[in-house]
């Protein structure tokens, strides 16, 4: 009898957020901070199979490498760096903000989120516009002029808009999840003791962040030696 | 024993420091790629770059506060990317010492 009444208030002082399988709010925090881990390392492997081809390639044809990544915009793609870690920056207020149960805040950040990561893939969307014009999209349409292997300048455009084209994919899943997080914000459904959702979406959001940090110098700054940097 | 991570708010000079860090190393790593350093340049790109994903983990995703199996799993993840790419660019730069026939 005893177990049944301490079981009743046990339900009686229960936090509606914490799931019954779990010991306490720490573990389950814990586990759903674990498990978004796991899954950032699965893409971590995706995006690495994506930076691997590009280091075998960049090995193999240098000079193509060199060829094609200057004729990207160093100004756009440094801009748009800055403006993806603005968005981190934003993102990780949000959390901050949602830890402390400030409801206002967060929305308000989340929404800056959005709309720096709005700005960063219209940014991108200008970039291919520009490849489009200039015939740089690899396939039949392709022209390089003055380029001394045709076919790796090709190559690198390649893993250009692949590496860029995930990353924007990711972008743009963000950016649904970031609509609902902000709905679900205004309407009040996290508190200081309960915003996991937002949590877990900024390691997202910081992880993105993360491979474009990689991608601006490998992409952008291959060899820009001596020549006009802006 | 529990840790007590989650209870641990980090103050905003720190995001603000490592904002500002970020920003600066944006621009540094720009600046860098004109100065002629031959081979190195590369290196000296992905160091920074390495640098600043390294405080956005620590900082922005809260792995310095983490709990040690947050840390340890974060670890053994960036671990098997360095498999990948160390065990295949092994490969690929120590293969024309041998005069192996397709590069």
């Amino acid at each position: 009898m005893s177990s049944h009444s301490s079981v009743a208030a046990h339900d009686a002082a229960h936090d509606p957020n914490l799931k019954h399988h779990f010991e306490n709010a720490d573990q389950q925090k814990e586990s759903a901070s674990i498990g978004m881990w796991v899954f950032l390392l699965t893409e971590l492997m995706f995006f690495g199979g994506l930076f691997l081809a590009y280091f075998v390639y960049r090995q193999w044809y240098p000079e193509a490498f060199i060829a094609a990544s200057n004729k990207t915009d160093v100004l756009v793609g440094a801009i748009n760096t800055t403006v993806l870690i603005c968005s981190s920056l934003t993102m990780a207020l949000a959390v901050h903000y949602a830890s402390k149960g400030r409801r206002e805040l967060l929305v308000l950040f989340l929404i800056a989120t959005l709309l720096l990561g709005g700005i960063f893939l219209g940014v991108k969307g200008y970039e291919y516009h520009d490849k489009w014009v200039h015939h740089e999209i690899p396939g039949e349409h392709f022209e390089c002029h003055g380029c001394a292997d045709e076919v790796h300048t090709q190559l690198f455009f390649s893993l250009y808009f692949g590496m860029t084209g995930l990353h924007a994919s990711h972008m743009i899943i963000g950016f649904g999840v970031l609509l609902v997080l902000i709905w679900q914000a205004w309407k009040g459904q996290f508190s200081a003791k309960w915003y996991t959702p937002i949590e877990m979406f900024g390691l997202y959001w910081h992880f993105v962040d993360i491979v474009w940090i990689f991608l601006f110098p490998l992409l952008y700054l291959i060899d820009r030696v001596g020549r006009p940097l802006l | 024993m529990q840790e007590h991570s989650e209870h641990h708010i980090v103050p905003k000079r720190v995001y603000a420091l490592v904002f500002a860090t970020l920003i600066a190393l944006t621009w540094v790593t720009a600046w860098v790629a004109t100065v002629d350093l031959g081979a190195f340049n590369i290196y000296v790109a992905l160091s920074i770059a390495t640098f600043k994903a390294s405080i956005v983990v620590l900082f922005f995703m809260h792995v310095k506060y983490g709990t040690r199996l947050t840390k340890f799993i974060v670890c053994s993840g960036i671990l098997w990317l360095m498999f990948l790419l160390f065990v295949t660019m092994g490969d690929i730069w120590t293969r024309s010492w041998m005069g192996v026939p397709g590069r």
